[in-house]
Parts: C-alpha cells; sequence; structure tokens
C-alpha cells in the first residue's frame, strides 16, 4: 500500500492536472458501465436477483460466527489446512511461515484486494521473498511500483504506451510498441515462465462456501488457476466475510458478480476448490483485520456484504475524474470510502466526503449496499469525532445561522448577487475551490422572494 | 486467547439479529432454444459451437481445425484421435507446457453464459484445460441448462468433486485499455463440441 500525507482532494487535483487523460479515464469508465447496463438489462429478474443476494448476505453477517466454524470443519475434512488472521500483520506472518516451511522464496500470486490492503508483497519483499503478480493489470502497476488504481481493472489509469514503455524496459520489448495484441503475448511468455518456475502460489477467494468447506476464484485470465495447479503448495487468503451459506448460492452470485464488474456473462473460469492435489497442500487464511469491529457497527456493516465487482467505482462522477491513487487506499472509489474509515477513521477521514452523494452507486450495487447512505453517515461520525477541518466547521456553523435566520438570509443573497454582479473576481479566484474549472453563473437581478412580493 | 477464539468472539458479540436465508428455488431460465442460445453466447464471448452427431464428427473437425497441433492430449472415451495420447503418465505436469490442443469432456454446458462444467475426475491432471495452447470440450450427453441455478441443481446430484470448474471460452484480458485480448495465460481458443 502507498502511504500518502495528502487527501483525497489534492491527489484528485495532481491527476485532474491532465485534462485530456481525465477524460479519457472518465470515458472508458463509464463505457464499462453501459456494458454492465446493457448486459443487465437481459435479465428480468435482475431486482430479484440483487434482493437475493442482499438477503443471503444479511443472513451471512447475522450468522457469521457459525458459518465460519462449518466452514472450518468441512474445509478441513476436505484436507484443506485451515489459519485465523487478527489482523494485516499475523496475515503476513502465516504466509511468511507457510513459505519458510516449504523453503520458497519466490512465490507467484493472483488477484488478492486482500492482500493488498495487508501491504503482503512490502511484508514479503522485506523478509527477501519475491512475489510476482500474475494478473496482467497487477502487473502492470507491479512494474511501475504502483499500487492498483482499481479493484477489477488494476491499471485502469494507464495508457498503453506507458504499458509499451514499461514492458520495453522491464520485458525486453522492441522500444514503442503500445499495441495490446503484441503487449499481451509479451506478458504471456513472461508469466508462463513464471508460473512453470515458481514452488508457491497464493489466491484471492471470491467465495467461501460454508456447507461444503469450497471456495471459489473468479479470473479471465486463468492465471489464478496457473499459478495453483503448478505449485507445490496453495495458499489462499480470505476475508471472513466472502463466506457463503450454501452451494447453491454461487448461482446468485456468479450470475451478478460479472455482469455487475465488466459486463459479462461470467468470467471465463470460475474455479471451485475443494480438496488438495495430491500432496500438495491448500492453505486458506481467514482474515478479520476490522471485519469484526465493522460487524459492530449498526450503520455500516452493510459494507461487509460487498462482492468487490467494482460497479460502484465504474458509475461514480467522483471516481471517474479523480482516479483511483486519489483515494490512497486498497480499495477505492465509494466502497472503499465506506470501508477505509473502519480500519483508521483518522487516516481515511477525507474519503467519505469524495462524493456527491448522487446515490448512483447503491443503485449499481448487486448486493443492494446503501453505500451513499454510509458515505453521508460517517461524514457525521466524523465531524462528532472532530476529524473534520476547522475551517469547514466554522463556515457550517456560519451557513446554519445564516439559513435558520430569515433577515440574515435575505442580506447574504442581495450581497451575493451585487459581488456576482459588479466584482466578480471576489468569488472567482484560487481560493475559492467551487470555481475550480467551472465557469461562473450569471447572478439573477432578484431573488425569489423579492419577485414574488412585486407581483403582489 | 488466541486469534480464532478472539476473532470468533468478537463476531459473536457484534453480530446482528439473525435473519432467514431467502427462498430462491423460483429461480429459473427462460423457455427458449438452448441450443442457439448457447452457440450465440458461446460465440460472443470468443467460443466456437460445433453440434455434431457422434465422434467421427468431432474427429474430423478437429483434424481440419487443428492440422498444425503437434502435441495432443486426448480424454475423451470413444474418441479417436490420430497422434494424440489418452493419458498423462508422467507425473511431472509442468512437462505439459508444450500441449498444443487439449480434448476433454465435460458434465454439461450453461445457455446463460456460454459456459461448460468440468470436474477433476474427467480432467487430470487439473492444469491441463489452462496450460494447453487451445482447448476443445465435449459434451457428450449434450445436456445444456438454461441458467446457473439449474447448473448447480444438477451439481447436487453429481459425484463430489476434489476440484471443479465452469469454463466459458478462451482466456482473455482486457487490462490494456480495456481492449479485449483473446489467450492472456490459458488458452488462446475454446472449441464445444455439443453432441446431440
Amino acid at each position: 500500500m502507498h502511504e500518502s500525507t495528502k487527501d483525497h482532494a489534492a491527489l484528485a487535483a495532481l491527476f485532474n492536472k491532465d485534462e485530456e487523460r481525465v477524460n479519457w479515464h472518465d470515458e472508458t469508465l463509464w463505457w464499462i458501465r453501459q456494458k454492465r447496463d446493457k448486459n443487465v438489462h437481459q435479465l428480468p429478474e435482475w431486482e430479484a436477483l440483487r434482493e437475493a443476494a442482499s438477503q443471503i448476505k444479511f443472513n451471512v453477517l447475522s450468522n457469521l460466527h457459525d458459518y465460519l466454524l462449518e466452514f472450518e470443519k468441512n474445509a478441513t475434512a476436505n484436507g484443506v489446512q485451515v489459519h485465523w488472521a487478527a489482523d494485516a500483520k499475523e496475515h503476513n506472518e502465516i504466509v511468511h511461515r507457510l513459505l519458510q516451511e516449504h523453503k520458497v522464496d519466490r512465490m507467484v500470486k493472483s488477484k488478492s484486494m486482500l492482500t493488498e490492503e495487508c501491504g503482503l508483497n512490502e511484508y514479503l519483499a522485506e523478509q527477501g521473498i519475491e512475489v510476482i503478480d500474475s494478473d496482467l493489470g497487477e502487473r502492470i502497476v507491479q512494474l511501475a511500483k504502483e499500487p492498483p488504481s482499481h479493484i477489477v481493472l488494476p491499471c485502469i489509469h494507464k495508457k498503453k504506451e506507458e504499458i509499451g514503455d514499461l514492458f520495453h524496459q522491464y520485458l525486453g520489448t522492441p522500444a514503442n510498441v503500445a499495441d495490446p495484441q503484441l503487449l499481451t503475448e509479451a506478458a504471456r511468455q513472461h508469466l508462463r515462465d513464471v508460473f512453470l518456475t515458481r514452488r508457491a502460489a497464493l489466491t484471492g477467494v471470491n467465495f467461501a462456501v460454508a456447507e461444503t468447506g469450497e471456495f471459489v476464484v473468479c479470473t479471465n485470465e486463468g492465471n489464478a488457476d496457473m499459478g495453483a495447479h503448478l505449485a507445490d503448495v496453495h495458499i489462499a487468503s480470505m476475508g471472513i466475510e466472502k463466506l457463503i451459506p450454501e452451494r447453491k448460492h454461487l448461482g446468485i452470485f456468479l450470475r451478478l458478480l460479472t455482469r455487475s464488474a465488466t459486463g459479462q456473462p461470467i468470467t471465463t473460469y470460475s474455479s471451485h476448490f475443494k480438496k488438495p492435489r495430491k500432496e500438495t497442500p491448500i492453505h486458506i487464511i481467514l482474515v478479520d483485520n476490522g471485519r469484526s469491529v465493522q460487524l459492530g457497527r449498526k450503520e455500516f456493516r452493510n459494507s461487509l456484504k460487498c462482492i468487490r465487482c467494482g460497479a460502484c467505482m465504474n458509475t461514480c462522477p467522483v471516481y471517474r475524474r479523480s482516479g483511483g491513487h486519489s483515494y490512497h487506499t486498497a480499495v477505492a472509489g465509494p466502497i472503499g470510502s465506506i470501508l477505509a474509515p473502519n480500519l483508521d477513521m483518522k487516516k481515511y477521514k477525507d474519503l467519505p466526503f469524495a462524493s456527491t452523494l448522487c446515490g448512483s452507486c447503491s443503485n449499481v450495487c448487486p448486493v443492494k449496499i446503501d453505500i451513499h447512505d454510509q458515505l453521508y453517515k460517517w461524514r457525521q461520525e466524523l465531524v462528532k469525532e472532530g476529524y473534520t477541518p476547522a475551517a469547514k466547521t466554522i463556515s457550517m456553523k456560519l451557513m446554519a445561522q445564516t439559513l435558520s435566520s430569515p433577515t440574515l438570509y435575505n442580506a447574504a443573497g442581495k450581497s451575493g448577487r451585487f459581488v456576482l454582479k459588479h466584482a466578480p473576481f471576489l468569488v472567482n479566484n484560487k481560493l475559492n475551490p467551487w470555481y475550480k474549472e467551472r465557469e461562473m453563473p450569471e447572478a439573477p437581478k432578484e431573488s425569489f422572494r423579492e419577485w414574488y412580493k412585486k407581483r403582489n | 486467547m488466541n486469534s480464532r477464539d478472539k476473532i470468533l468472539s468478537a463476531i459473536a458479540a457484534n453480530q446482528p439479529e439473525k435473519t432467514a436465508l431467502p427462498d430462491i428455488s423460483g429461480f429459473k431460465g427462460a423457455e427458449e432454444d438452448l441450443q442457439s442460445k448457447y452457440a450465440t453466447v458461446l460465440t460472443t464471448i470468443g467460443g466456437k459451437i460445433y453440434f455434431v452427431k457422434d465422434e467421427n464428427e468431432i474427429a474430423a473437425a478437429v483434424a481440419t481445425q487443428f492440422s498444425q497441433a503437434k502435441r495432443i492430449v486426448n480424454l475423451v472415451d470413444n474418441l479417436h484421435i490420430e497422434n494424440a495420447e489418452t493419458v498423462i503418465s508422467d507425473p511431472e505436469i509442468h512437462n505439459l507446457k508444450n500441449v498444443d490442443l487439449a480434448i476433454i469432456k465435460a458434465k454439461f454446458a450453461v445457455a446463460e453464459n456460454g459456459a461448460v462444467w468440468i470436474t477433476e475426475k474427467d480432467v487430470q491432471p487439473r492444469v491441463l484445460p489452462f496450460i494447453c495452447e487451445h482447448l476443445a470440450v465435449v459434451i457428450n450427453d449434450g445436456i445444456i441448462f438454461s441458467t446457473m441455478h439449474e447448473a448447480y441443481q444438477k451439481i447436487a446430484t453429481l459425484e463430489e468433486y476434489g476440484y471443479g470448474s465452469f469454463i466459458a471460452g478462451p482466456s482473455k484480458t482486457a487490462d490494456i485499455e480495456q481492449s479485449l485480448v483473446i489467450g492472456a495465460h490459458g488458452p488462446r481458443s475454446m472449441s464445444v463440441f455439443v453432441k446431440i
């Protein structure tokens, strides 16, 4: 994870310097949102599926204790070794210990946002263990020494020319090659060698089934399977909220996940790992890292229903125009903004404000998380806890006074219109963030109240 | 207290009052021509569809389409493919890296998303359908289900598996500027033979 002292607004300002790139980023993500719509509209039962998924996830949260025990029992009976990690540190230590036990110092990893959340790669690097990310997008950002900017599309912020330069530098492709076909082929050859030579593979988990003790990993590229089936040991890391009660519930979630994420009917591979291959152990690490605390926050526990499809990011007008890195957390966008403050309220105090509260995120969420309501509730929580900047608190108090007094309100309106008409530079300047990238509105001659009085 | 007990007791203390599971038995696909639906969806996601009467037709199609293939692994009973290996006897699975074509059996297909369901019992070793350059799948009984709901109902009646996977089309990626490229880490093509 990258550390940053800048807040969302400051990081978004950096991203916004290149207007052409912002427009391109915005349009690309909106195009994915449109693909999602096209696919979703083919299913008349879409809303019923969302509702069922939401209810299943509520049931999971209300019975998580027993489902975890059931999963542990069944996975163990299947021959899978179950580990528990209270926090990121313990998760990373377990992975390190398992690698040491298998005398492995090079590992191939498929996409796992949880390991981003835990800072696993950095931790293992410090222990002298090399990790290669095998998802193409993740490999690209890894070569660029950047974190993913999107949970499903890790290098959505990168232009193909930049990727061509990276591949030229690290994978020996000819200079100035920017053709996606050629670049993907180069990555295929490079990563094939990685798959064939790594003895340990780590994957994420999309769903784990309490009833059967199996877990499901979804990819389009086939990288999770290539890694896991060729290695001597498979480590799977999952957040405890990834459980679902029964296998038949996968029918609901697999129908929702990829349609919401990229507008595909399903990922190319939805692999169900139940028992290890002969003599090749599977270890599964159940990670809490703040989730049990979030479960206790009545207003915010719904965020634990998330299945990490990324639909809320693709649709978000703020995410599309500020870029994933502006959220300075592993999971960006609207969902990240309601998850991160649970982990560290002070560090992520800016994120619930990185939203227009338009509600589009809640509308596309396949498990019906009330994301925009939670953003609003986090704002209230942050103000209560004193995490908002003083200038904002003072201006909000001033505004509250003005709005509650008709005399003050009238006077404020009059002077506002006067200034906009006669001295616009007083507000249209660099000190006023409301006028960044915006044109001045024309000031009306009179207020509604004045107009109404004249009429009568 | 160890982490397991710590996590479990925190969850027990924090989880909300129990809510019921929804009844999902009502979800099923529309009544439609599943063969043509499957063909359309599979083609859209980059796969090739063949409706065939018997193994001879499959063998003929394989001979034409994969005439360049040097190393072929064929795990389908009653299907005779010239010069193909029918068992993988080498325990070193990494040696499968030069398999040009793998022909495997699937239990059934799913119309809504183009997927086929394979399990470890029919596909040994697990890595075969991923490491091969091209993949061909035979649906022996010609079963196509409408949606994933019917698929999981069927799976519940089949023999338990150690590993199973829905495979829908060739491996692909769109990570570079959202340009779709077929052939990421797995097969560069997927052909499905449905026996009718």
